[in-house]
């Protein structure tokens, strides 16, 4: 079975409430749905690897195949849980070390 | 080398000025270095000014430009007579054929804008991408409504965008993504701007373009045809004789 090719995105969270890792999964995930469908959102392999409530900095992973489908939805978020936010592409990359090496 | 981004379309009011200042602070945040608020009318030159040093003491270069909704081509006409060498870039926002025809065929006019919510205003088809191929006006794409819509309006301009991106790139005509945001929370950086290009089938090195080369190639040409030494495309007075 081919290996699946896989990216790390950091995002950054702009939004006056801090939300929870649920709430922003499920931003992420219905914006997802809402652009390409269930079966695109199924595609796309997405997981929450890490939430810097701190820094307001998220870690997910996607299939490097649905990268493009995944920013493009990222772009289009205007709510997490009901309060006006957006979501910011910090960093895209294969490793989780070379993310944030790029980050910092 | 690293590019230069430019967002031609803020659409805030130059009045608001702590509006405007966020904005302007926000668009320095994200990384872009040329930005572009449009003007209505001559009457607000004091404004411009003013704009002008609060985007130079945040590293912006501020480009002064003019959004028409010409009802006629008449109007059309008169509106480029009397503003075209006020204003670095022009826009028409075209409600009907017979002015997006006309400001097709106009040099003088540099973007071309569709309504976003009325799908049959949208009149950029192939004889419109033919004539603003012979001139120089690019098609201009605001990613707002692709914030705010949802559903079947959505679908619809997408559906659009798709079809007029695919024509635009046939003819050669040059796409210029904007934000086309008046709030600070719709603002998004250039790359994430160029990642919305995406859903209308721009790839990567295009989507980049629109939000980079295209806009400052439209400002660079403007800037030079406005400096007074221009005399053609290609030819411009670099000193002037003594009169014999």
């Amino acid at each position: 079975m081919k290996r699946i090719k896989r990216r790390y995105i950091a995002l950054q969270l702009e939004c006056e409430a801090l939300p929870t890792g649920h709430e922003v999964t499920d931003a992420i995930w219905s914006a997802v749905t809402k652009l390409y469908g269930e079966v695109g959102a199924s595609l796309s392999g997405l997981t929450l690897i890490n939430f810097d409530m701190e820094h307001k900095e998220v870690v997910i992973r996607v299939s490097l195949a649905s990268l493009g489908t995944v920013r493009a939805s990222l772009a289009t978020i205007t709510n997490i849980g009901s309060r006006t936010s957006a979501v910011h592409v910090l960093a895209v990359s294969g490793t989780l070390k070379a993310l944030h090496a790029t980050v910092s | 080398m690293t590019r230069a981004f430019a967002d031609l379309h803020l659409q805030v009011s130059p009045k608001s000025q702590q509006a405007t200042q966020r904005l302007i602070n926000r668009a320095t945040k994200f990384g872009y270095s040329v930005i572009s608020i449009p003007l209505v009318s001559g009457k607000l030159r004091d404004e411009l000014v003013k704009l002008r040093i609060t985007c130079s003491e945040a590293g912006l270069d501020l480009v002064s430009r003019a959004d028409f909704h010409p009802r006629t081509q008449n109007e059309l006409t008169h509106f480029l007579r009397k503003f075209r060498r006020q204003f670095e870039v022009i826009c028409v926002n075209c409600d009907s054929k017979e002015v997006a025809r006309q400001a097709a065929k106009d040099r003088r006019v540099d973007l071309l804008s569709f309504s976003s919510l009325d799908y049959r205003k949208r009149f950029f088809d192939r004889s419109e991408a033919e004539l603003a191929s012979c001139s120089l006006a690019a098609l201009e794409v605001d990613v707002k409504p692709l914030l705010v819509l949802a559903g079947p309006p959505r679908v619809r301009l997408l559906a659009s965008l798709r079809r007029e991106v695919a024509i635009a790139s046939e003819y050669g005509v040059p796409l210029v993504v904007s934000s086309g945001v008046a709030e600070e929370h719709l603002m998004r950086t250039p790359r994430d701007m160029a990642s919305l290009a995406f859903l209308f089938g721009l790839d990567q090195a295009s989507a980049l373009d629109a939000t980079s080369t295209n806009p400052l190639a439209i400002v660079k040409r403007n800037r030079e045809k406005l400096r007074g030494h221009f005399v053609a495309p290609g030819i411009s007075i670099i000193k002037e004789g003594e009169t014999l």
